[in-house]
């Protein structure tokens, strides 16, 4: 129950923050942020299923490099977010580890880890999803689908970046267990794809930035992205993730993003 | 290896032969995987019994094969597991840990040979997994199982998934020899086992599974009929020497698993009912539950700590009980999410009987390369009141050392 004492104080600070702006231009960002990422998003619309290979090389502040194996399989869902499943190859001790992620609009995403060595399945809680992902600069929340009621939005400016005109879209996490404060991306009016993104952590310091090309069109529509590269700044290493072999309609279905196929994934 | 083949019922063996000479026909796409590996344990204290050994050295192999055909909806699996052990011949022992066909329907998956099942949420004991027997020389925490003969249907429905098992042919437990350590005093004679039901290992046992998760919660309801897993043990002479015999009886088991996850935190249950026919065991409960929380980036480091409490009961008198009767661990696990996956899981077994019973526990382990993994395992037992659950172990701690290779 919020008291109140409570609410009189949320109102004061509603009350300074909304007329520390000017109205009109806080509104408009406001709205044209959002205007932003639900394009974006329904340009996306209709992908259906695919499935791809992703090889990851983590590098360290010496530039010492080493590279992870894995298989990705997506599924849209209209009414719900996004459904995925990783199956890892390579480093060969977690062979036939397997991560299932169904992601939700309005609630925190549900996901799952097959430890092939136990045959267990474990629940993940939605915090650790802010940790880093295999060791890699890449926490498990950068590589879960987008939706876009997981954030709320406003649009900073125009720019033009690597010589594309770009909208710079600030989008701040609903989830109060992100590991961001913001991300501030660079989105091309032309197609809307974002082709860099800040990280700011809990410090609202830059940590991170990933700049992602490469990009090929499927389906005469969609647009996925061949290489992602995440440099981490506070620790000087980073990740690139190059995504291949993209194959759309493969005929999956609910079924294959289940806590049983998890366990057959290999 | 062949001690051990030779316990499979022949029927297994003969379904595991058919297996194996389908599988030219099956190589539509396939692979092998799987690690060699050494391991060396040493027990710093002096054995209670002048047979036992201090060190012991020992190799491991366990390659694994599959193939996928029919359009990846059929496949077959195969794991394979042999430890040769320079102090305990008991140790030295194989396996065939899966064998088996699995075909996948729309919303139905069908299991045919052996195979390995986990059910359960907590991490001191499991106490709801059921299927397969432990493999007690292996690991002494319970965590590694012999393959079981099955039939299992799984149903995945909209309100859940039911697992559906027949198990036919019993495995009986693997005990240390008594060169070994980590034994009972006087030693376990694994031979010299005896059955309640006259169809001993024959016994075909059933069970079932239902679970769902709701949200943050998930669970599961489990039942089992038959030949249970843990034997009862009886004095014997073997060799002119006192020695136990494990004797198994019929068990009927309900169990509960269940978790439900709010924020950084998890909640975890395990309790199961288990109800005997014969009059040398009674009918009890027992219970493990509690927390685990995770705080993600430690100290504006990239470490995360997992911070594990967990109690557990069991509803018969001290000495009939189970390892843990009324225990509590509080413990640990570090993940360093760092290129190595180095991590490490540590803690403290509390007797709260015995103030002066507990154990003390750490597994760490780190790859080295992109194929070699090493661990080391430390166990640390304190226990001088024979009444309590430890106190079998209290000359058996060890340091030990792995390192494997995968391939």
């Amino acid at each position: 129950m919020i008291s109140v004492k409570h609410l009189a104080i949320f109102s004061l600070i509603t009350f300074i923050s909304v007329f520390n702006l000017p109205v009109s231009y806080a509104d408009e960002a406001v709205e044209k942020g959002l205007a932003i990422a639900k394009a974006a998003k329904a340009r996306d619309e209709g992908w259906g299923d695919n499935t791809a290979q992703l090889t990851m090389t983590l590098r360290n502040k010496a530039g010492k490099e080493t590279t992870r194996q894995m298989r990705v399989k997506s599924l849209e869902q209209t009414e719900d977010g996004d459904m995925s499943m990783t199956i890892f190859d390579n480093p060969r001790d977690v062979a036939g580890t397997a991560f299932l992620s169904h992601t939700h609009v309005n609630t925190p995403d549900d996901q799952w880890l097959y430890l092939p060595a136990l045959k267990r399945v474990k629940r993940i809680a939605s915090k650790n999803k802010s940790g880093p992902f295999m060791g890699s600069e890449f926490a498990y929340e950068d590589l879960s689908s987008f939706e876009v009621e997981k954030y709320t939005y406003r649009w900073l400016r125009d720019e033009v970046y690597d010589g594309q005109d770009c909208y710079v879209l600030e989008s701040v996490p609903v989830d109060k267990y992100s590991g961001y404060t913001r991300q501030v991306a660079w989105i091309d009016k032309a197609e809307y794809r974002s082709l860099k993104i800040e990280f700011y952590d809990k410090r609202k310091t830059l940590l991170k930035t990933l700049t992602i090309g490469d990009y090929q069109q499927f389906l005469g529509k969609y647009w996925r992205p061949g290489l992602q590269q995440m440099v981490n700044h506070k620790t000087g290493k980073s990740t690139d993730i190059v995504m291949s072999d993209y194959q759309f309609g493969t005929g999956l279905s609910k079924n294959d993003f289940t806590e049983n196929s998890l366990k057959r994934a290999r | 290896m062949l001690n051990n083949a030779s316990t499979l019922p022949r029927q297994v063996l003969r379904c595991c032969l058919a297996l194996v000479l389908l599988l030219p026909f099956a190589s539509a796409q396939a692979e092998l995987l799987g690690y060699i590996g050494g391991q060396l344990r040493w027990f710093p204290e002096t054995a209670l019994d002048s047979d036992q050994g201090d060190t012991s050295a020992s190799l491991v192999l366990a390659p694994e094969w599959y193939s996928e055909f029919n359009d990846r909806n059929d496949s077959i699996n195969l794991k394979l597991f042999y430890r040769y052990d320079s102090m305990d011949s008991e140790r030295s022992h194989g396996d065939i840990r899966e064998l088996y066909w699995l075909h996948v329907g729309s919303d139905w998956e069908f299991t045919l040979g052996l195979n390995k099942i986990f059910w359960g949420v907590t991490e001191s004991q499991h106490l709801v997994d059921i299927i397969n027997q432990t493999d007690f020389v292996e690991a002494p925490d319970g965590d590694e199982k012999l393959g079981q003969a099955m039939a299992h249907l799984a149903l995945i429905k909209d309100w859940g998934v039911l697992d559906l098992f027949a198990l036919p042919g019993f495995r009986p437990m693997t005990f240390a020899g008594k060169d070994g350590r980590l034994r009972s005093i006087p030693v376990t004679i694994a031979d010299k086992d005896s059955y309640e039901d006259s169809r001993a290992k024959d016994h075909v046992d059933f069970a079932a599974r239902w679970s769902h998760y709701i949200g943050n919660l998930n669970f599961g309801l489990s039942w089992f009929n038959g030949t249970g897993r843990e034997p009862l043990f009886r004095p014997t002479v073997h060799q002119g020497q006192t020695a136990l015999q494990p004797h198994y009886v019929q068990i009927q088991q309900l169990g509960l698993d269940t978790q439900y996850i709010v924020g950084d935190a998890s909640f975890k249950l395990e309790a199961i009912r288990r109800e005997y026919d014969t009059p040398l065991a009674s009918d009890y409960t027992a219970v493990t539950a509690g927390v685990e929380h995770t705080l993600v980036g430690v100290r504006d480091t990239i470490f995360d700590l997992g911070l594990l409490a967990e109690y557990s009961y069991d509803s018969r008198p001290a000495g009939f009980a189970g390892r843990l009767q009324n225990d509590l661990l509080l413990g640990g696990r570090l993940a360093f999410n760092d290129i190595a996956s180095s991590e490490m899981l540590f803690g403290v077994i509390q007797d709260l009987d015995e103030t002066e019973s507990r154990a003390i526990f750490l597994e760490s382990s780190t790859r080295i390369g992109d194929r070699t993994k090493v661990s080391i395992e430390a166990s640390i037992i304190n226990s001088n009141t024979p009444q309590s659950d430890l106190y079998l172990g209290r000359r058996d701690s060890y340091l030990e050392f792995s390192a494997e290779y995968y391939f």
